[in-house]
């Protein structure tokens, strides 16, 4: 934390936004995944697919680094924030507001809750897939825990699929202001580019956003 | 036109200050906005009251003295110019007007609406110059520029160093000013010679300073009245990233 604190303003960001743009990567993989559950009735290739991420040993180095990656992302944010507030102990009495990123306004707050919703699903999912008993499932193909019963079962809960929803939607917000925010601070900006990546960004975010909302809405409402 | 003023009153940099409300009238849209505080502060010394403190020099938008965070906007309403060449017709007859200091930790009041920002000099003093031995003064085309360059460096070069990008920011964060200074360098062989060190050495007294992060928010560039563009943000990210990865180790 000591070390933290001595990096530079820009050092930080670019730590941040290395770790972001990882966790960005990380975010594709794990929404293919996901989307391969509504592909068939029997979930053969979803489940298939977590027993691939469960068992390969470089998934499971990986495991480790996509650890990594979300502690230093969230240090690095919590530590840049709380320096943000004590760079301003007076606030004003009219507030401003000629930010031209709305969403970069609440990064911690819709960080904050894309960390909550993070602890749930890693127990929900997580550690009830390594360590608690999952009945398997056979199929032409093999044997395998049948891990895409356990999502089905949790989406049927209205309320957790409205927090789903919400958090997904937070994590949206997040990444419409990251993505671009990234390549800023690496220094990566260019006039002919910048709107490109801005774009892209944006559309990638609704992309993932509305990716990870199917789901769950599929199965509530099926 | 007639005005409510909610101004921040605050006797010295460690009194405790308060907000107060003055009453002008028959003021003039031609008016700037600081004749207009003009006349307030003649009506307070006229009843034997203190005047309102501000900063202000030359009054035509160059020296950068002019500060004022007005009804939560550095220099005001109009986009791309200072307090002093504001006028009063981007105010309606009747409407309050809510004027308060810059507020960051390292730009202390000093008084009212005035506050401390040598931590701007400091800054320069660390690196904002060009070590040159001065001598006669050079042909004008011995150094060949590109006129790309020779371009982005004068808009750098505009920032008159108000201090308005660190009031606009949520995070306090000087980021476009050094952002600025470093680039107007940075851009120019002359200013290449010591760039590695110039980066470094203001970006380290920038954050010693206690100004805040850069979050991408870009309200400052929205808020300068010289319009300096963010990209020399992202120039001076670039330089940095560079700086610190081929600097030899001590
Ligand atoms: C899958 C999850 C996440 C992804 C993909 C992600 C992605 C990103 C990206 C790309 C940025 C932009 C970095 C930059 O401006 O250079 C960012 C900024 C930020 N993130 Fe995340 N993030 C995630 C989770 C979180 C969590 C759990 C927190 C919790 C504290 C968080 C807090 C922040 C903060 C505070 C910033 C702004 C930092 C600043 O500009 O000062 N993020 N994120
Ligand atoms: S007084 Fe000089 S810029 Fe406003």
């Amino acid at each position: 934390m000591g070390k933290t604190l001595q990096y530079s303003s820009i050092t930080k960001k670019i730590i941040m936004s290395l770790a972001g743009l990882f966790l960005t990567s990380f975010l594709v993989v794990h929404l293919i995944i996901n989307l391969l559950i509504l592909f068939d009735d029997s979930r053969e290739l979803f489940n298939q697919a977590a027993h691939f991420m469960a068992t390969n040993p470089l998934i499971q180095i990986f495991q480790w680094v996509l650890f990594a990656g979300f502690i230093i992302h969230i240090i690095f944010g919590v530590v840049l924030q709380i320096q943000n507030w004590l760079a301003r102990p007076v606030r004003y009495e009219k507030k401003g507001s000629s930010e031209q990123s709305y969403f970069s306004k609440f990064m911690i707050h819709t960080g904050a809750i894309v960390l909550i919703f993070l602890v749930i699903h890693f127990v929900n999912f997580f550690v009830k897939a390594k360590f608690g008993h999952i009945e398997s499932i056979s199929y032409a193909s093999g044997t395998y825990e049948d891990l895409g019963w356990l999502i089905v079962e949790l989406f049927k809960d209205g309320a957790y699929v409205v927090f789903y929803v919400v958090a997904i939607l937070l994590l949206g917000f997040h990444l419409d202001h990251g993505f671009q925010s990234a390549f800023q601070s690496l220094g990566l900006q260019h006039s002919r580019y910048t709107p490109f990546i801005k774009l892209a960004g944006t559309l990638f975010s609704a992309l993932i956003t509305l990716g990870f909302i199917a789901i769950p809405l599929v199965i509530y409402f099926s | 036109m007639d005005l409510t003023l909610r101004i921040w009153r605050q006797a010295s940099a460690d009194a405790k200050g308060k907000f107060v409300n003055y009453q002008v009238k028959g003021i003039s849209e031609e008016a700037s906005f600081l004749e207009m505080l003009d006349v307030l502060n003649e009506s307070l010394v006229m009843k034997n009251e203190e005047p309102v403190a501000f900063d202000h020099d030359c009054r035509e938008g160059i020296c950068g003295a002019c500060s004022l965070y007005i009804n939560g906007r550095p220099h005001g309403p109009d986009k791309g110019i200072t307090t002093c060449q504001m006028h009063m017709r981007n105010f309606k007859n009747g409407e309050t007007i809510v004027i308060e200091p810059w507020r960051a930790k390292p730009f202390p009041v000093i008084k009212d609406l005035m506050v401390d920002r040598s931590a701007f000099d400091e800054i320069i003093q660390a690196g904002g110059f060009i070590s040159v031995r001065t001598g006669g003064i050079p042909d004008a085309n011995a150094i060949p520029i590109p006129k790309l360059n020779a371009d982005l460096a004068m808009d750098a070069a505009a920032c008159i160093g108000c201090g308005a990008c660190v009031a606009a920011c949520k995070n306090a964060s000087a980021m476009l000013f050094v952002a600025a200074k470093v680039s107007q360098f940075a851009l120019l062989p002359q200013g290449r010679l010591e760039a590695s060190e110039r980066v470094r050495n203001m970006v380290g007294k920038m954050d010693e300073l206690g100004f805040g992060n850069c979050t991408n928010t870009y309200a400052c560039e929205a808020e300068c009245p010289k319009e300096i563009s963010v990209t020399h943000i992202a120039r001076m990210n670039r330089e940095y990233l560079v700086a610190k990865v081929t600097a030899p180790k001590e």
